[in-house]
């Protein structure tokens, strides 16, 4: 797909994220905004996938979503990659939804491989993933997505010392830094120091993406990280993003994590990204 | 009265063990995870065998329990090794949330579950792992009672899909079932058949009714025990139909009686068959350090224990 029309995907993605929110006044449209050029990146360009949904994903790549509650442009990227039709986006949150609130794959939702929501667990799954591809002599790659508060997590860290260990390196893990998390900005809630310090003396090999809100850049960043694959160690991408990005009044705070947008603000979030291929 | 007899006193770990050695041979899929504890946990077969399909993950169980869940996406069947405390309480929203709400095919194994872990004590000693697993929507939990048996469990475990906690020991006990069992998940196993009380027992306390029996019969009691190896999904037809014959019941499990076996067969007999019942279980305490006899003596959890509450139950008939 051209940038111009992943550009025009991303935009309907964000519509989709404040229409599902709004809808049910709850979910988490900010950390959403934040990484809807970076989902429609990976599985628009970057992923090799296979056309329809197989649990076991054999020959093609698998992306784990670990900060779970950013379902709302999980949801509506899956939509849009085929996965399930995109009208179904009008049930997220409700009674009797495949959408839950958090990804589960309880419900049977095509593209979801694991539940994710309470944090931190997503690496550690997708390193096993990661070894099971290695032992089928699987050569496609695993793609993690985590945030950056979440990296406060224990599991974490266990996860980033056994992947270097073991030499996992049919992985990407992309690290959402966009500096927020509920109770405030990651330096005020605990501070976590050189993020990228702490990746390379685990022994990582770290890719930064400054603007991880520009496509190019994303494209660009990506292909590094899938050149850094297969030489011995786990490649992490640093994704600098805004948080509520494309939405004014949502950008530059922490205040839009886990908050829905009242008809008002509706309104003007949507008018600030017209429709580009149609609203559910 | 059926006469139940050994020759040697083995450790269930290493039935564990084994059974896991004879999936390696059979199961390409099967692999094996361990967090530190290879030789506890009676692997190194295995792992000598199939060191490509063995996973080292240190001290890590968190981690380990993720890994596990993602090893099942791209076909393996994950058998994750380690204490029954690091199995379950230390790990629980791993379980919950990457296993057991994701419908994974793992299966948690392990060992020095409940008392007999002995001297290490109380830190070790988990005796709520039995309710902590129960409790999880689609969760199988298993609890042998001798090598045989859980050399048989092991392997059955893997020809079922999705996640199954098989618990069993550390100490050397009876071997008393047949190498050649069938295990066959969710069925009891009637050892005795009697007529003045039932008898329901689980792990380690399996051979305790079956002395517990021997004791009674010398008062002229006649008890019928049935070994749980399943607690979920429990043989409710099996408890049902035998109090309706005997009318009483005491149940035996190395287990605090919240959350334990008890409960679930409680629970039974008051939808089903309102019954006496008497618990031979933990109450509500913590363990501490001492060798299994000793422990298993103070704690109530064996032979003259069951006797006791078998005649306490027969009063309330």
């Amino acid at each position: 797909m051209s940038n111009e029309n992943l550009k025009d995907l991303t935009t309907q993605v964000r519509r989709d994220i404040l229409r599902m929110v709004h809808k049910v006044n709850s979910g988490h449209p900010g950390g959403s905004l934040g990484c809807a050029e970076f989902l429609v990146a990976l599985y628009t360009n970057i992923m090799d996938r296979k056309e329809g949904f197989d649990m076991d994903g054999i020959n093609e790549d698998l992306f784990f979503l670990s900060n779970g509650h950013i379902s709302p442009v999980f949801y509506s990227v899956l939509a849009h990659s085929g996965y399930f039709p995109i009208e179904e986006l009008n049930t997220f949150r409700l009674l009797n939804s495949r959408l839950q609130g958090h990804p589960t794959t309880h419900e049977g939702l095509p593209g979801v491989r694991i539940a994710s929501g309470s944090l931190g667990q997503g690496l550690s799954v997708a390193l096993g993933a990661a070894q099971t591809k290695k032992l089928n002599n699987d050569s496609s790659l695993i793609y993690t997505l985590h945030g950056d508060g979440e990296l406060q997590e224990g599991q974490n860290w266990e996860a980033i010392m056994y992947a270097s260990a073991k030499n996992i390196d049919n992985l990407i893990a992309t690290i959402d830094l966009n500096g927020k998390q509920i109770d405030g900005a990651t330096d005020d809630v605990l501070p976590m120091g050189s993020i990228k310090g702490k990746f390379e003396a685990f022994d990582w090999t770290v890719i930064e993406i400054e603007n991880g809100n520009d496509i190019e850049a994303i494209l660009d960043g990506m292909a590094t990280a899938i050149a850094a694959t297969g030489k011995g160690k786990p490649v992490c991408v640093l994704l600098k993003t805004m948080m509520g990005n494309g939405v004014d009044f949502m950008m530059h705070t922490h205040a839009w994590h886990g908050k829905a947008p009242n008809d008002e603000q509706l309104a003007d979030a949507l008018n600030q990204n017209p429709e580009t291929l149609g609203d559910y | 009265m059926k006469t139940y007899t050994y020759t040697e006193k083995k450790d269930t770990r290493s039935g564990f063990g084994a059974g896991l050695a004879e999936l390696g041979r059979t199961n390409p899929n099967v692999v094996a995870l361990c967090a530190d504890l290879i030789g506890s946990l009676k692997m190194n077969q295995f792992i000598d065998e199939n060191p490509e399909r063995f996973f080292q993950i240190g001290i890590a169980e968190a981690n380990m329990m993720g890994i596990a869940a993602g090893l099942t996406i791209g076909g393996k069947i994950p058998f994750t090794g380690t204490f029954a405390n690091f199995s379950t309480g230390r790990v629980y929203d791993q379980i919950r949330q990457s296993i057991a709400y994701s419908d994974k095919n793992v299966k948690i194994c392990a060992s020095h579950a409940g008392l007999t872990l002995g001297e290490d004590g109380a830190t070790h000693q988990i005796l709520e792992d039995i309710g902590l697993m129960k409790m999880l929507p689609g969760m199988v939990v298993i609890n042998t009672c001798d090598y045989n048996q859980t050399k048989a469990a092991t392997i059955a475990i893997a020809d079922y899909e999705g996640p199954v906690y098989l618990r069993f020991g550390r100490p050397a006990v009876p071997v008393f079932t047949p190498a050649d069992q069938v295990f066959e998940i969710g069925k009891a196993v009637q050892l005795q058949e009697g007529s003045d009380v039932t008898i329901v027992a689980t792990g380690h306390l399996v051979w305790e009714a079956l002395e517990a029996t021997k004791v009674l019969h010398e008062q002229g009691i006649s008890a019928e025990v049935i070994n749980i190896h399943t607690i979920k999904p429990l043989d409710d037809k099996a408890i049902i139909d035998s109090v309706a014959k005997t009318g009483c019941i005491v149940t035996a499990e190395e287990h605090n009686f919240l959350g334990g076996l008890g409960e679930s067969v409680a629970r039974v007999l008051a939808l089903h068959h309102p019954t006496p019942q008497e618990f031979v279980a933990t109450n509500d305490t913590f363990g501490e350090s001492g060798t299994p006899a000793q422990l298993m003596e103070k704690y109530g959890l064996n032979s003259g224990s069951i006797v006791e509450k078998a005649l306490k139950v027969i009063k309330r008939k």
